[in-house]
């Protein structure tokens, strides 16, 4: 069990059970289907595991996870999660801030974004022996969204590692974006000076973009987004209206301010 | 269609008319209620899940997903008749009724599905979408185009329409089936398998059809 503290950024609504979170998973590492993920992530070993913190930063290198750990307090973390295919659900994360890291390893000047890239085991993940994606699935912040107090890096749920079908053992939670963007099984942080790829963005330019930042207003071309069903509501519970940022527009509004949301979508 | 109802599996190009034949006479004595209480055991079973809460940690979405998979397999079922009958000699001609109208009858719940549990009887959300949102207004015309199938499949109909326009109406199965395949392909993300197989089945009957509609294999 993972010693924590709670923390004044969780939400007061009630997570979803441990079997919701860990059983209706988008991983396509692990197949397409939502029970994929589950079934199809026992024979993967995220321990032992390091991190490459390469690119424009202060101090590049292969980071082992235990000694990122050391460097950290972890804490508990319920954030609201919103799917780009409109369902959503709560979810107590463990992890602690991006920005502890980022500060440890020294953001340089220039860096302006930030990239990730997910772990390449075909052999230990069925989903990658097909180019159903572009693998390694890659994903990317602006340097100001990756400093977010709100942006963690999670390393467990429900006060337990991180199942692998969660992105074990260590992953992104972005929790004003649609889910896509928090990137699992992270292998890689480079710092950029331009914008880097993203794996949906670069199959679907059209329909996913690099901010994927939800937005009730804004539609995916093929389905609405003013609204969501909540995983585990019950057979008539309906649909919630999703809100802007996914409730959390108080915090990070600001940093989009000027942009033309319909447009940087 | 050159009055092929009238005859005789006999008469079919068959490979192996010695198996069709007794695969024909065994299916004679099948009464067609069979197909519809074969066709309603999904239902049920599905209908007891949820009653039972064993559909998986998302049943609304499974329930809808289910549906229209079951309707799209009955469509399936429904365009193989004629080639099978052509191509194997195995005559399921009695059934076709039977199988449109319960493939009609998964849809028509799938739809329902979506408007109550999927979509909460959001109206103005269900209007929107409908119009806006290429797949759901895809799947909304192959219902609309099963819809008068449905309801003309009848002798009553038969009769009332004369046989001619009735089969010229009941050539809607074809776009309806394409219709519910682009539908399924349209909605997913990236590529899987599944929705390609059914659009890839459903193109192959028709084109089967197409081809011996167009005189591609003479009769003796």
């Amino acid at each position: 069990r993972l010693s924590y503290t709670p923390s004044a950024y969780s939400t007061d609504e009630a997570p979803n059970t441990f079997e919701e979170i860990s059983g209706y998973n988008n991983f396509y590492e692990f197949g397409t289907a939502k029970e994929d993920p589950r079934n199809n992530s026992r024979a993967f070993k995220p321990d032992p595991w390091a991190v490459q913190i390469d690119g424009l930063v202060e101090r590049p290198g292969s980071y082992d996870l235990a000694d990122i750990l050391g460097g950290v307090a972890l804490e508990e973390r319920i954030y609201r999660l919103r799917c780009v295919e409109a369902w959503s659900m709560v979810v107590p994360w463990i992890g602690f801030q991006l920005s502890a890291l980022l500060d440890r390893v020294g953001v340089q000047p220039g860096a302006k974004y930030v990239a990730f890239e997910t772990v390449t085991r075909p052999e230990e993940m069925p989903g990658q022996r097909r180019a159903i994606l572009d693998w390694p699935y890659r994903e990317g912040l602006r340097i100001d969204e990756a400093m977010h107090p709100l942006t963690i890096l999670a390393t467990g749920l429900y006060g337990e590692a991180l199942p692998n079908q969660n992105g074990a053992p260590i992953r992104l939670v972005v929790p004003w974006k649609y889910g896509f963007k928090s990137i699992k099984s992270i292998v890689r942080i480079s710092l950029t000076e331009g914008e880097p790829p993203a794996t949906w963005k670069q199959m679907q330019g059209s329909e996913y973009g690099f901010y994927a930042n939800v937005n009730p207003e804004v539609d995916h071309p093929r389905w609405s987004q003013a609204s969501e069903r909540r995983v585990g509501a019950g057979l008539f519970a309906g649909r919630v209206p999703t809100q802007m940022f996914n409730g959390y527009a108080d915090e990070v509004a600001g940093l989009y301010a000027g942009m033309d949301l319909a447009k940087d979508y | 269609m050159r009055g092929w109802t009238l005859q005789r599996t006999t008469d079919a190009r068959a490979p192996a008319p010695g198996l069709a034949t007794r695969i024909n006479g065994a299916m004679r004595r099948v009464p067609v209620w069979t197909v519809y209480v074969l066709g309603a055991l999904p239902a049920l079973w599905l209908f007891a899940q949820a009653a039972t809460n064993t559909l998986g940690i998302d049943p609304v979405r499974e329930i809808e997903h289910r549906l229209g998979e079951l309707g799209l397999q009955f469509i399936v079922g429904g365009l193989a008749i004629t080639p099978l009958r052509r191509i194997v000699g195995v005559n399921l001609l009695r059934f076709r009724r039977a199988i449109g109208l319960i493939a009609f009858f998964y849809v028509l719940a799938h739809l329902a599905a979506w408007l109550v549990l999927d979509m909460g009887l959001l109206w103005r959300q269900v209007a929107a979408d409908i119009w806006k949102r290429p797949y759901i207004t895809m799947g909304m015309a192959g219902f609309l185009m099963l819809l008068p199938l449905a309801l003309t499949s009848n002798n009553w109909s038969i009769r009332k329409l004369g046989g001619l326009r009735w089969r010229w109406l009941h050539k809607l199965a074809y776009p309806a089936a394409l219709a519910g395949a682009v539908h399924y392909l349209w909605l997913v993300k990236a590529w899987p398998v599944e929705p390609f197989l059914y659009l890839g089945v459903i193109v192959a009957l028709l084109l089967v059809r197409a081809w011996f509609a167009g005189g591609g294999m003479s009769r003796g």
